[in-house]
This record gives structure tokens, C-alpha cells and sequence, in this order.
């Protein structure tokens, strides 16, 4: 129960910043947007993204994309309050330690799911076809993702803590290759076929393809359930080793 | 309110083992102010830390606030308030949000949280600034804003990591008005860390003086002055014969402990310079010699760790800083 009320305190002393601060909030509904205005007309001549609006395929892509750059790069901001000191402040409080984690997290998957959503309403007067169950059905994969993400990014930065540089090396070097074969971009099926057989031990891919297949309206795929699974053992993985690394920690 | 048995931590780094703290005996009642007393990389943050359960022990125990550092830490935290060497407040934050989420994380509800903030915000003279960003704030203000932080819950038991360091001595003082303020008012008990030994001085009523990961020394500050040093008086002659005259005659003034010449300067160590300056200026007379001029000085916390260590906690603070650099 107390774990449950700090996340709460422990959320809302993030958002605090957010909404006083409307730049932030700019620039996290920016990007998204930037993204679908600088690939999108890039794509309408792409072979291999079926018929149909080529939002329909490039949107999960993007939300994908959102989550491996955003909520990827969230213990940067850990990071930032590890080193000033106030990190240390709240953990000699008796907030629930877990709780100071789920919290951030907390926040950066509700931005994940924002942008989301204003990405949906933007297109929406375009060829753009909603199906509102499966659209659902995507956002909460991909909040299941981000979770994953977050928690794993927060759990980074406490173990780079003392060596900054390493947190954003392994990020970085998380990112390229998570992205580039994932086909948030691109169709994986114009790759060589090895080219493929790789992405297919990519955990981002199946997200991918599940988001596309859910953005279609399509439920019953395999497709689906991969990515689903993907996306939740990521978020167990992270919520795993973001709870220990918070249990031990000593900044 | 602080009991500690033997209290020690070392640190794994590349090339071997840092025994940070060697050994920490220590008992702290309710109601004492004590300055940890040491220079850089003398072990009083992390003897900070393994009181407030941020670090735990290689070995040994520590019962603070009534609570086993190790075994209940929660209770620990509940109990003390802490000020660590960096900043409490988030730099991106506005220090109102930041005290009512402090309040929050102590278990208040919204609008107990609220008015503490008000509270505490006029306390330390920080309305003005409510609403400003913290990385916008003076680092007089914002530590201050640090202090408040750790009041939010009211402790009985307070820590504080240098509460004044890189501050101007007006800021300093300025600190020292609101920590004396609820040393005297709520009878809260302190510790503070410094490598001030002005500080230690003036406003402790106990210094422990840790050098290396040992307390080599644990007192109120007169008794160390009085035990460890000696005042001195300084007289200055015509000429570098009437000096040395100068010295032997001081050797026989009662409770010296003897003269070094330096050019056509004297310098007398004794026990009581007060009495023993009128008796060595008569003294002086008698035998003829001039003295120009006569200065009485008493000794400084810097004496005692020069006697105890042999070296000076300024040249040490110094040295370090030119080594690291
Ligand atoms: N996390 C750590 N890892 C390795 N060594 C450490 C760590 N923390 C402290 N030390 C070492 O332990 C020793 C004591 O450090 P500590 O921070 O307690 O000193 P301090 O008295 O607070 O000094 P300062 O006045 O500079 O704050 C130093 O030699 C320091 O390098
Ligand atoms: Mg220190």
C-alpha cells in the first residue's frame, strides 16, 4: 500500500516541473510531430508497407520511435539529480525506494502515451483510419514498452551514477542497433534475408510489427502475441533490476 | 540519540582499499551541537552517511535516533533530517514545490505539506524566492533552502554536511543564525561537518577532530584549546641580540614552555598568556631589554590539530587541493 501512495508523491514531484514549465511540454509534443512531418512524405513512394495510408504504417513506427529516443534517454535526468545531491535528500526520506523509481517512470510513460495520442489526433483528418479498440490496444503495448524502457534507463544511470559518460555510451549504443533493425523506418521484409534473420532477435521489431497489426484493427496475429511478450518482459526486466539496483543503492 | 561501536568503512577503488572511516567510537546526547572537524578526505561525510543509513558499514554498529542503522533504516530516516554536501532541492524545481514534496515524502498530507512550506519559507527568509527557479538562487539562498529541506518533518536529530562551505562569510553567518536559532529554540540535537575551524569553534559545543578515519581528538573547544595548545605572546626588539636576551628571560616566566627567535621577534609559548604577559613585560624591564611591542595570542582549533597531527589543517586543505588539481 505505501509502495503504491509513494509512487504517487513520488509521480506527481515529477510532473510538478512539466506543467509549470510548458516548454517541456512543448517540446515533448515537438518531436513526435517532427518526426511525422520530416519521414512521413518520405514514405508515400516506400514499396513493402502495404496498401492503404502510409500513416497507417508509419504511426506505430513513430510511437516506437518515441519511446526508444524519449523515454530511453529518462535517467539522464536521474543522472542530473544523482550528481546535484537531491537524489540522495530522497532517499534518506522514508518514501519507499521502489516507489522513487516507479514514480519517474510513472511520468515518463504517461508522456510516452500523450504524444501518442496527440500523434492519433493530428492524423486524424488525413487517410488515416482509426480503430479505436486496436488504436487502445496499441497505446497500452506501448506503455507496457516504455515501462520496460524507463525503468531499464533509470536503472543505467544509478550504475553509472559515478561515471556519467557510461551511461550515455550504453544508451547510445542500445539505441542505434535497437532502431535501425527494428523497421520503425523502413520495412524489415526489403532487407537481405540475414539482415532479417537478425531483426528477428530484436525484441523492438516484434513490438513494431504487433503495434502495426494492432493499429490495423487486427487482433488475432501472431505477430501480436510476440510483441506483447516482448513488451512485458521487458517491462519485468526493468521493474526486476530497477527495484534491486534502488534496494542497494548507495550514491 | 547517536551510539556507535567501532564504526568503519573502507572503499574498493582501482588501485587497492580506502579505509575511509578506522574505527568510529561515538556517543552524542540530546541536546549536543557537534562539528566533525577534519580536512579534505578525512572521512566526516562518510561518517555522516553511515548515520543517516546512506552508506552502510564494512563493520561495526551504530544505533541512531534509537534505530540500528542497518537493521531499521526506515525508523532511522523517519527520525533524523539530513543536509547532504551537494544540493536537497532539485535545480529544476521552485523551492515551494520542493518543500511541499519534501513534506509529502515524510508522510504529510496536502495541506499540512502546504503550510509547512509556507512556514519554512518565511522561516528562512525565502518568501521572496518562493516561485523562482532553484538553479536561479544564490548559493547562499539555496543552501538555506537545503536547510529547510531537511526541517520539513521536524527532527529531533539533524545532519548537516558542511552547511556553509563556498559560501561569502556574510551567507555564513547568515546559516549559522538559523542553525544556532533551532539548536537553542527546539533543543535539536546536531552534527555538522566543517573544515572551518572558526566555525567548530564559535558554535559547537563539541568538536571531534577527525584526521585520516580517526577521531584523534573529541572535546568542547576550550578544554582541546587548553589541553592540546598554548596561548602565545609575540615581542618585538630593537635588534636580533636584545631578542635572544629576550628569549632566555622568557624561559623563566612561570608556565612558559619555551622561546623561539625568529630575526628580532620573540615568540613565548605559555599556559595563561593573560597573567603571563604583565609578568614577562616586568620581567623584561628587569633585565633591561626594550621591547618594542607585545602581542598576546590564543590559540586556535589550528593549534590543536598542528600538536595532535603535526601538521596545519590550512596547509592540509591546501595541499589537497593543489594535489587534485
Ligand atoms: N564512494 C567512494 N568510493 C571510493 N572512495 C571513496 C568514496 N567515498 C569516499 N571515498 C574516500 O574516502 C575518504 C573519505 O572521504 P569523505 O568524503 O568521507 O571525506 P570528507 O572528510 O567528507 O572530505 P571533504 O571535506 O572533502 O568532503 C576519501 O579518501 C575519499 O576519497
Ligand atoms: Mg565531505
Amino acid at each position: 500500500m505505501k509502495t503504491v501512495t509513494d509512487t504517487g508523491i513520488a509521480f506527481a514531484r515529477e510532473m510538478v516541473p512539466e506543467l509549470r514549465a510548458p516548454i517541456a511540454l512543448a517540446v515533448n509534443a515537438v518531436l513526435p510531430l517532427l518526426f511525422l512531418a520530416l519521414f512521413g512524405p518520405l514514405l508515400t513512394s516506400t514499396p513493402g508497407i502495404g496498401e492503404g495510408s502510409p500513416w497507417q504504417w508509419f504511426l506505430p513506427g513513430i510511437l516506437v520511435l518515441l519511446a526508444l529516443s524519449g523515454t530511453a534517454g529518462a535517467g539522464a535526468n536521474l543522472l542530473m539529480e544523482i550528481n546535484s545531491g537531491s537524489f540522495e535528500r530522497m532517499l534518506v526520506t522514508p518514501m519507499n525506494r521502489t516507489a522513487l523509481l516507479a514514480g519517474r517512470t510513472l511520468k515518463e510513460v504517461l508522456t510516452l502515451a500523450a504524444q501518442g495520442v496527440l500523434l492519433i489526433l493530428v492524423l486524424l483528418p488525413t487517410s488515416f483510419e482509426l480503430f479505436p479498440l486496436g488504436a487502445l490496444a496499441g497505446l497500452v503495448l506501448l506503455a507496457t514498452f516504455g515501462v520496460g524502457l524507463g525503468a531499464l534507463s533509470f536503472t543505467l544511470a544509478v550504475l553509472a551514477r559515478k561515471q556519467e559518460q557510461v551511461f550515455y555510451l550504453v544508451q547510445q549504443a542500445c539505441f542505434l542497433p535497437l532502431m535501425l533493425l527494428s523497421g520503425v523506418l523502413l520495412p524489415m521484409s526489403l532487407a537481405p534475408s540475414w539482415l532479417y534473420t537478425v531483426s528477428r532477435f530484436n525484441p523492438v521489431a516484434h513490438i513494431v510489427e504487433a503495434e502495426r497489426a494492432l493499429f490495423a484493427g487486427r487482433f488475432a496475429e501472431p505477430a501480436v502475441l510476440y510483441g506483447g511478450v516482448c513488451a512485458l518482459a521487458i517491462a519485468g526486466l526493468g521493474l526486476f533490476f530497477g527495484a534491486r539496483v534502488m534496494r542497494d543503492v548507495r550514491v | 540519540m547517536i551510539q556507535t561501536r567501532a564504526l568503519t568503512r573502507s572503499f574498493r577503488i582501482k588501485k587497492g582499499v580506502v579505509e575511509a572511516v578506522r574505527g568510529l567510537d561515538l556517543s552524542v546526547s540530546e541536546g549536543e551541537l557537534v562539528a566533525f572537524l577534519g580536512p579534505n578526505g578525512a572521512g566526516k561525510s562518510t561518517s555522516l552517511r553511515m548515520l543517516t543509513s546512506l552508506l552502510s558499514p564494512t563493520s561495526g554498529t551504530a544505533v541512531v535516533a534509537g534505530h540500528d542503522v542497518v537493521r531499521e533504516p526506515a525508523q532511522v530516516r523517519r527520525h533524523i533530517g539530513y543536509l547532504g554536501q551537494g544540493n536537497n532541492a532539485g535545480h529544476l524545481y521552485e523551492p515551494r514545490d520542493e518543500l511541499y514534496n519534501q513534506g509529502r515524502f515524510y508522510g504529510m498530507d496536502r495541506r499540512a505539506a502546504r503550510r509547512r512550506a509556507d512556514e519554512l519559507l518565511t522561516d528562512f527568509d525565502l518568501a521572496p524566492m518562493a516561485r523562482r527557479r532553484v538553479g536561479s538562487l544564490s548559493g547562499g539562498q539555496r543552501r538555506r533552502l537545503d536547510i529547510a529541506l531537511a526541517l520539513v518533518h521536524r527532527p529531533r536529530l539533524l545532519f548537516l554536511d558542511e552547511p556553509s562551505t563556498g559560501l561569502d562569510p556574510q551567507s555564513r553567518a547568515h546559516i549559522w543564525q538559523h542553525i544556532r536559532r533551532l539548536h537553542e529554540l527546539h533543543g535539536t540535537t546536531i552534527s555538522f561537518s566543517t573544515h572551518y575551524l572558526e566555525e567548530a569553534d564559535q558554535y559547537a559545543g563539541r568538536v571531534l577532530i577527525i584526521d585520516n578515519g580517526r577521531v584523534v581528538a573529541d572535546d568542547r573547544p576550550e578544554r582541546l584549546k587548553e589541553q592540546q595548545a598554548s596561548d602565545c605572546i609575540t615581542v618585538t626588539t630593537g635588534d636580533e641580540e636584545s631578542a635572544r636576551h629576550a628569549a632566555t628571560v622568557g624561559e623563566q616566566v612561570p608556565g612558559a614552555h619555551g622561546a623561539t627567535v625568529d630575526g628580532k621577534t620573540v615568540r613565548l609559548r605559555l599556559g595563561d598568556g593573560a597573567a603571563g604577559l604583565p609578568e614577562y613585560l616586568r620581567a623584561l624591564e628587569a633585565a633591561g631589554v626594550k621591547a618594542l611591542t607585545a602581542e598576546l595570542s590564543r590559540p586556535t582549533l589550528d593549534d590543536v590539530f598542528l600538536n595532535l597531527t603535526g601538521r596545519r589543517l590550512r596547509e592540509t586543505a591546501a595541499e589537497q587541493e593543489s594535489g587534485e588539481a
